[in-house]
């Protein structure tokens, strides 16, 4: 018999699990799963390190968060969905608390805050340096006191069930014992986080394939803004593993070959021994990126086995504030990079690491296609624009993933009849596996080499900096390898836990989503935020102050719409960094920074 | 030429083998290579029928805990060069029913988990009106790093006690019991210190403490248990003298 649930979710990470609870305490008589291919504890938000946003201090205010994350995002943010975000993520962090996050103190018992990149304030709450991993395990034990909460441990999703208009639940490949079932559902929510290992260099975990993004997208539902994806400035050399914008908000200090303070050159503003919100090393990570890929240009980065990079310099701060506030960048840089932050310097480079683009949706998580919604980082709503800012992707995933899931439970309270149709969607879901994947024999093409080629074509086209020509080779070049995924061997005909199966359904999933990202940066002539085109050097809100919208037609290839940006209050202006911004006449006697140009 | 290093592989196809064996590879020896990156190297390039767990290769997920030359070891954050010239012998945890090649079955400790009521417990919720509850960082300090366990299940693989009684509740379950038994905010002890004490297993565990040895994020689960034995123990002792809710 076909299981079925008033609400499925698939993802177990931040966003679904708090969509689980929303759901759960919006209507404790519905049912619900979260169908993960992983254990939820094992999920992406996990390695979220330095904090989440949200205004608290007695200087601080909601407005002032909105118009650091609108500007952060490049005019590209849905101002009245910024404006719900601002406003529900204290509350939703505190709710957090209320549910046993250990967030980092102050001496009296209150919840402490710390700067953090293009945030004029002090409002990221944290817990030390592990703040995803906090949030991730309070809600994941949490949500087990929900008896009307049930999970699919590692089984993972093939395809969205979607008859007569609406989607009613999903196909799944239950890990362990390989059998393919349905589970259907009133409605469905893609909580499965990003795509970033379409890049060979990403912070990203090795399970963040872009898989809700694909399966949106071939049931119908567009993705938004897929162009914009963010490079973190700080990650290690080959492992990419983050460190922490945590450390520059401590006082950590980015140098050139010269042990020069380059981002003064960058309009950041100007070095300063204490750490000055909104400037240098508390710039944005779209700006701070696009300085190194400049600085690499004038040769005046460090060149090592796996690329070039620059050194961010934490040894001024001292063993105690290190241990205290960034444990794990040190614990990191010893077991991964064997060096000590308290006495070297760490050697970093940009690293993809988050998609501000996703499956579009409204401010409650909707999707265009009915009963499909999404939240967290598989979703653009748009609060992140074109540039996300560091520490508004924890607090998003709270705040969309509870607004998808009371969403969710009212639709699906509401009428939303499972139809019949979901057993002969199976049995074809069931054919197309075995034809492809599951029962493939005799293949020639590696796995791992179109994979490779796929992250290598992203990397050299929708890297940091763009242009037109190699956009458009890259999309040619996608295609090929989407037709030779046709022709992929796989070795392991084993039912029970074949991984090589799973790489094989996401390494599909990201060669339509790698695409997606070509195609909808090819067609934005303009550079904003995170997109900067070397032909189209300037932004151009006359043509580009929209959403792009990309869906796939039958015949397999796209469209692209574009759609406005919702602008309440904050009309486009240009991005200041390292100055008083004109709104904030307060500050101006903190902030004004004295021209030195000093080295350090 | 690259240096080289034997990886001696345990493998299991429950369609295929009655018992697990060994397959061998030789895969490069790079300084800043640990174990997983060989075990990728393998999947990738040599035999793509390999299974084995793994995310985040940060040491954060706890996906890829693997036996690695007898001792419970994260493969992300244990290195190639350590075992030079090699062989390395990889095995999946000790302790749990092989599933496949490098995966185990969690099923029970995923039940387990639930049996310790990991959740802030009160009688009265605080409206989020009225705030946050204040919390000190030395209160905080008193469970902090008890909230560490990232569930890797290397304690579980050490562990001599869950080795020969699976009822046992084993070492992080009881940690993360503790981790909210002494966490300012919660009620719940006595409501967990029932499920603790309902199973003998605990009073078993005499003072090895392979679980805090093998560790990756030194929760210390040792420390723990003997701090639970002495609480559940206090506390017999006053049931004996005391009615129950006194």
């Amino acid at each position: 018999m076909t299981p079925s649930h008033d609400v499925v979710l698939v993802g177990g990470g931040g966003a679904g699990l708090r969509a689980a609870i929303a759901i759960a305490e919006t209507n404790p008589r519905l049912n619900v799963a979260v169908v993960s291919k992983v254990y939820p504890m094992r999920s992406h938000t996990v390695s979220a390190e330095g904090g989440a946003a949200g205004a608290i201090a007695a200087d601080d205010s909601l407005d002032e968060h909105a118009y650091d994350t609108i500007s952060g995002g490049d005019w590209l943010c849905d101002q009245d969905a910024v404006e719900a975000f601002v406003r529900e993520a204290p509350e939703e962090l505190l709710r957090l608390e209320h549910w046993g996050c250990p967030w980092s103190r102050r001496p009296d018992g209150h919840i402490a805050v710390r700067p953090f990149g293009g945030m004029k304030k002090m409002r990221t709450w944290f817990a030390a340096d592990k703040t995803g991993f906090h949030m991730l395990h309070t809600l994941f034990q949490t949500s087990l006191k929900y008896t009307s909460v049930v999970r699919y441990d590692e089984w993972f999703v093939t395809k969205l069930l979607v008859d007569d208009g609406r989607v009613q639940g999903v196909v799944a490949l239950e890990l362990m014992s390989g059998r393919v079932e349905a589970i259907t559902a009133r409605a469905v929510i893609l909580c499965t986080g990003g795509c970033g290992r379409v890049f060979p260099f990403t912070t990203n975990a090795s399970i963040k394939t872009g898989d809700g993004m694909a399966l949106a997208y071939r049931a119908g539902a567009p993705l938004k803004d897929m162009e914009f994806v963010q490079y973190h400035p700080t990650g290690l050399p080959f492992t990419g593993i983050l460190i922490t914008e945590a450390a520059r908000a401590e006082g950590g200090y980015l140098l050139n070959k010269d042990g020069y303070r380059y981002l003064q050159d960058y309009q950041l503003g100007t070095p300063q021994p204490k750490p000055v919100l909104r400037s240098m090393e508390l710039g944005p990570r779209d700006r701070l990126s696009q300085a190194f890929m400049k600085e690499l240009e004038k040769g005046r980065t460090i060149e090592t086995p796996y690329g070039h990079v620059v050194h961010l310099d934490l040894r001024h701060l001292g063993r105690k504030v290190i241990d205290a506030k960034i444990p794990f960048v040190r614990e990191l840089c010893q077991k991964y990079q064997n060096l000590d932050p308290v006495k070297d310097l760490i050697p970093v480079r940009p690293v993809v690491h988050y998609m501000m683009g996703g499956v579009h949706t409204d401010i409650n998580g909707a999707t265009p296609l009915s009963g499909l919604y999404a939240a967290g980082e598989v979703a653009c709503v748009s609060i992140n624009g074109a540039n996300r800012l560091g520490s508004n992707s924890l607090p998003e995933l709270l705040v969309f993933g509870a607004r998808a899931g009371q969403a969710a439970a009212e639709y699906a309270s509401r009428d939303a009849p499972i139809g019949a149709h979901a057993s002969a969607q199976l049995h074809d879901e069931r054919q197309r596996l075995e034809r492809d994947i599951l029962g493939k024999t005799g293949g020639r093409e590696r796995l791992a080499d179109i994979r490779d080629q796929m992250q290598k074509t992203l990397e050299e086209s929708a890297g940091i900096y763009r242009e037109g020509a190699k956009l458009a080779w890259a999309v040619g070049r996608l295609r090929e390898l989407q037709d030779r995924m046709s022709d992929v061997a796989i070795e392991d005909h084993s039912r029970t836990f074949n991984t090589e199966r799973v790489a094989a359904l996401e390494l599909a999933c990201m060669l339509d989503v790698a695409e997606a990202i070509a195609q909808s940066a090819l067609r934005r002539e303009e550079s904003r935020g995170a997109h900067q085109r070397t032909d189209f050097p300037a932004r151009d809100d006359r043509r580009f102050l929209a959403h792009s919208v990309i869906s796939r037609t039958s015949d397999r290839s796209v469209r692209i719409e574009y759609l406005p940006v919702r602008i309440t209050r904050w009309p486009p202006g240009e991005r200041i960094y390292g100055e008083v911004t004109p709104h904030d006449e307060t500050d101006k006697a903190t902030s004004r920074a004295i021209p030195t140009g000093a080295r350090v | 030429m690259t240096k080289q290093i034997k990886l001696q592989v345990a493998r299991y196809r429950p369609e295929q083998e009655s018992e697990p064996a060994f397959d061998e590879y030789e895969v490069p020896c790079h300084s800043d290579w640990v174990v997983l990156d060989g075990l990728n190297h393998v999947k990738d390039q040599i035999d793509g029928t390999l299974s084995y767990r793994w995310s985040c290769r940060m040491g954060i997920c706890g996906s890829c805990g693997m036996t690695v030359n007898g001792e419970p070891k994260l493969t992300c954050a244990t290195f190639l060069d350590d075992y030079a010239p090699g062989p390395v012998r990889v095995e999946p945890l000790r302790n749990f029913p092989v599933i496949r090649d490098l995966v185990v079955d969690l099923g029970d400790f995923m039940q387990k988990l639930v049996r310790v009521k990991p959740w802030i417990v009160r009688s009265v919720e605080k409206p989020l009106a009225a705030g946050e509850y204040l919390q000190s960082p030395e209160e905080m300090d008193e469970y902090k790093q008890f909230s560490m366990c990232i569930n890797c299940m290397l304690c579980y693989s050490a562990c001599p006690i869950y080795g020969l009684d699976p009822k046992f509740i084993g070492p992080a379950a009881i940690a993360l019991a503790q981790r909210y038994n002494l966490d300012s905010r919660d009620e719940g002890a006595a409501e967990r210190l029932e499920i603790l004490s309902e199973h003998e297993g605990i009073w078993g565990c005499t003072f090895v403490g392979e679980c805090t040895k093998v560790c990756p994020k030194n929760v210390n689960p040792a420390g723990a248990i003997q701090r639970y034995k002495l609480n559940a123990a206090l506390e017999s002792v006053k049931s004996f003298f005391l009615p129950r809710g006194a």
